[in-house]
């Protein structure tokens, strides 16, 4: 992982050393030619000098001018060198550091050439009526040398302040990052358990999308776990209290010294293990549900609804009072899918409505199963699911305020999950005229 | 002694009911925590045993509202949720005791005389008044030393007579703690109780209260 400290840090550090390279160069280049014209202006002036006394044909006295230009002590000595020559070539005098060689062409003006394989700029001031030449230049050299001390001057107090900037870079982005240190700081301070949201009022700007990102994140997995640990309690519930009951029955059955006692402690031992086997039942079908992959719905051949639910009806007890009712019209309607499914699901959808119903309706009531649009549904007469629960009750155990004894939370959960394998969907609403729960399947795609 | 039990299960509430009563207990029974609230509104009871996972909401809400009321009566929480931190969060809600399901019955019912007693102010398991012994645990009555027959119901008035010595406790008390609601009670059972105990135990042992009720004479 690269640190956003060191890129901040070596970011600031290049912008602002390219800034000081730029400036750099144009002072340089700036020092340079302002130089160059001083100098030349400068050699100008020492020629025209020497011209104006070699005009008063005082040759000794622009002899000594021209020694005198190049003041010893400067550091830069010999710096100007004058020659003065006749034109027809000969050299008239010259200045104590100046070559024998001639320093410039015929020409008058500035001009630039290689003497002792040194680089000269000359100045040459041509006078025809004393017959002489004058020259006055100096070393380029020297020239390059004043620049670059000068820029060398420039610059070596920035080679000092850089790592002093460096080190004040690093702090202040430091500092500049101390928020998000604090906030990570929490995160890292937090044990496994703790998903409070991080607080982002406090945090700057920039990081607060990414704090409520992760708050988001925070909030799905506390509701996943909660959930986890709603359906970890609700199970616990559901296989334990059977058998506390079992238990404590037993218990009394052996304890008890009376007949009529033992017999109705027996009588709710079997009650218990009857519920409890539908419960292993529901408990096995749920594992099976979920452990096998589901199966193409094109590897099945068509079921034929009212056979498949007269089927179950026959298989499920019911008080003699209540009534099933099987439309004659779902002998028309095909099923396609995974026959062992659809029959989970019917299965279990059925076992829902008479329970509820029986339990309603005390002892009758009735439980119809006709065609619907799309597909088949059941209707009862239970006391129906409070609106607000209605999404809840396929959730595995879940048994809501209106919980029957018999029920485990179980069968609906299964009817949803089959009818999904077959590929039909599963909907509950209370029925419009208030005297129960509808249960509706649908197969989206024109399975039925 | 009087308890309620708040348990949705029917098998489960059923075994509670005898079980409880085998050891000599009056048992009234709640389904729902809406249940459960009315009933400790309008009586008071020895103990509670408490299911947590009840239809419409959670048992620790009922005992968080007892509590919040100054409510001290004992409660023992009963439930499928007995890992460490759902036991500590029951007991830190103010329960007396927690029991995991499934539970031993004979366990269940020395908790609840546990914190019966304890609701009492006692903190030893008999009931002594003078000669007279009673053992809540195995419903056996001594006098002098010398072991005396008792039916449950003269057990239980005795008891309650008992707990608090000197206090007078009115019919309608002691029939309650018989009863509890469901049971049909005959309009001078208690008469008939307190006759025969008297029979048993000595006439001066249990005294009337005209118009109040009656009490066990302090050993003091």
């Amino acid at each position: 992982m690269t640190s956003l400290k060191r890129r901040l840090v070596l970011i600031l550090l290049a912008a602002t050393g390219v800034i000081w390279l730029c400036a750099t160069g144009w002072i340089y280049a700036s020092s340079r030619s302002e130089l160059e014209h001083v100098l030349d202006t400068r050699l100008q002036e020492a020629a025209r000098m020497v011209h104006s006394l070699v005009a008063g044909g005082n040759i000794a006295a622009a002899e000594a001018v021209a020694q005198a230009t190049a003041p010893p002590e400067a550091g830069y000595e010999r710096q100007l060198s004058c020659q003065i020559w006749s034109l027809d070539g000969r050299l008239v005098a010259k200045s104590g550091g100046a070559p024998e060689e001639a320093l410039a062409g015929p020409a008058e003006g500035f001009s630039e050439r290689t003497v002792n394989g040194e680089p000269w700029r000359v100045y040459t001031i041509l006078d025809p009526d004393k017959g002489v030449r004058v020259m006055v230049g100096d070393r380029i050299g020297l020239r390059d040398r004043l620049v670059r001390d000068l820029v060398a001057g420039l610059l070596a107090p920035v080679i000092l302040v850089v790592p002093l900037l460096g080190l004040l870079i690093w702090i202040s982005v430091g500092r500049g990052l101390a928020p998000l240190h604090a906030v990570a700081g929490d995160i890292a301070a937090r044990d496994g358990e703790d998903m409070r949201p991080v607080a982002p009022a406090a945090a700057p700007a920039e990081i607060r999308p990414l704090l409520e990102a992760i708050n988001g994140l925070f909030a799905k997995v506390e509701a996943a776990r909660r959930q986890e640990r709603d359906v970890t309690a609700f199970a616990a519930h559901e296989l334990r209290t059977p058998l506390a009951g079992l238990k404590t029955q037993a218990q009394i059955a052996l304890a008890a010294h009376d007949a009529p006692t033992r017999e109705g402690a027996l009588r709710q031992i079997l009650v218990s293990v009857d519920r409890t086997t539908r419960l292993v039942r529901q408990l096995l079908a749920l594992a099976k549900l979920e452990g096998t992959p589901s199966p193409p719905l094109e590897a099945f051949g068509e079921t034929e609804a009212g056979a498949l639910l007269r089927d179950i009806v026959r298989q499920t007890s019911k008080p003699a009072t209540a009534h099933v009712v099987v439309d004659d019209a779902l002998d028309a309607v095909k099923l396609k899918g995974d026959h062992e499914a659809l029959h989970l699901m019917l299965r279990n959808l059925h076992e829902n409505a008479v329970e509820h119903t029986v339990e309603h309706m005390v002892g009758g009531g009735t439980i119809a199963w006709r065609p619907c649009a799309g597909g088949l549904c059941v209707e009862d007469e239970g006391p129906g699911i409070p609106e607000d629960e209605l999404p809840l009750v396929t959730r595995r155990f879940y048994r809501g305020r209106s919980r029957s004894g018999a029920g485990s939370g179980l069968g609906l959960t299964i009817a949803t999950m089959a009818a999904a394998r077959a590929g039909a969907r599963l909907t509950l609403e209370n029925r419009r005229d208030g005297a129960g729960l509808r249960a509706t399947i649908v197969w989206p795609r024109g399975a039925a | 002694m009087r308890i309620l039990v708040v348990e949705d299960d029917p098998v489960l509430m059923d075994g509670l009911k005898v079980g409880l009563g085998l050891a000599g207990a009056t048992v009234d029974d709640a389904t729902t925590c809406a249940d459960a609230r009315a009933a400790l509104a309008a009586a008071r009871f020895d103990a509670v045993v408490l299911d947590v996972m009840l239809p419409d909401g959670s048992g620790l809400d009922v005992l968080a509202g007892l509590r919040a009321r100054g409510d001290t009566t004992p409660v023992l929480l009963l439930t499928a949720l007995d890992e460490a931190p759902d036991r500590v969060r029951g007991l830190d809600g103010g329960a007396d005791d927690y029991l995991g399901k499934p539970f031993d019955l004979d366990e269940l019912n020395a908790r609840v005389r546990a914190i019966a007693r304890r609701g009492h102010g006692r903190a030893g398991p008999l009931l002594k008044v003078g000669a007279l012994v009673l053992d809540p645990a195995t419903l056996a009555a001594t006098l002098d030393g010398q072991s005396i027959a008792l039916s449950r119901r003269e057990f239980a008035v005795l008891s309650t007579l008992m707990e608090r010595p000197g206090v007078i406790r009115s019919r309608m008390e002691i029939e309650e703690r018989l009863y509890g609601w469901q049971g049909e009670v005959e309009s001078n059972a208690v008469e008939v109780h307190i006759h025969n105990l008297r029979a048993k135990v000595g006439r001066e042992t249990i005294e009337t209260v005209r118009g109040l009720g009656y009490r066990v004479r302090g050993a003091a």
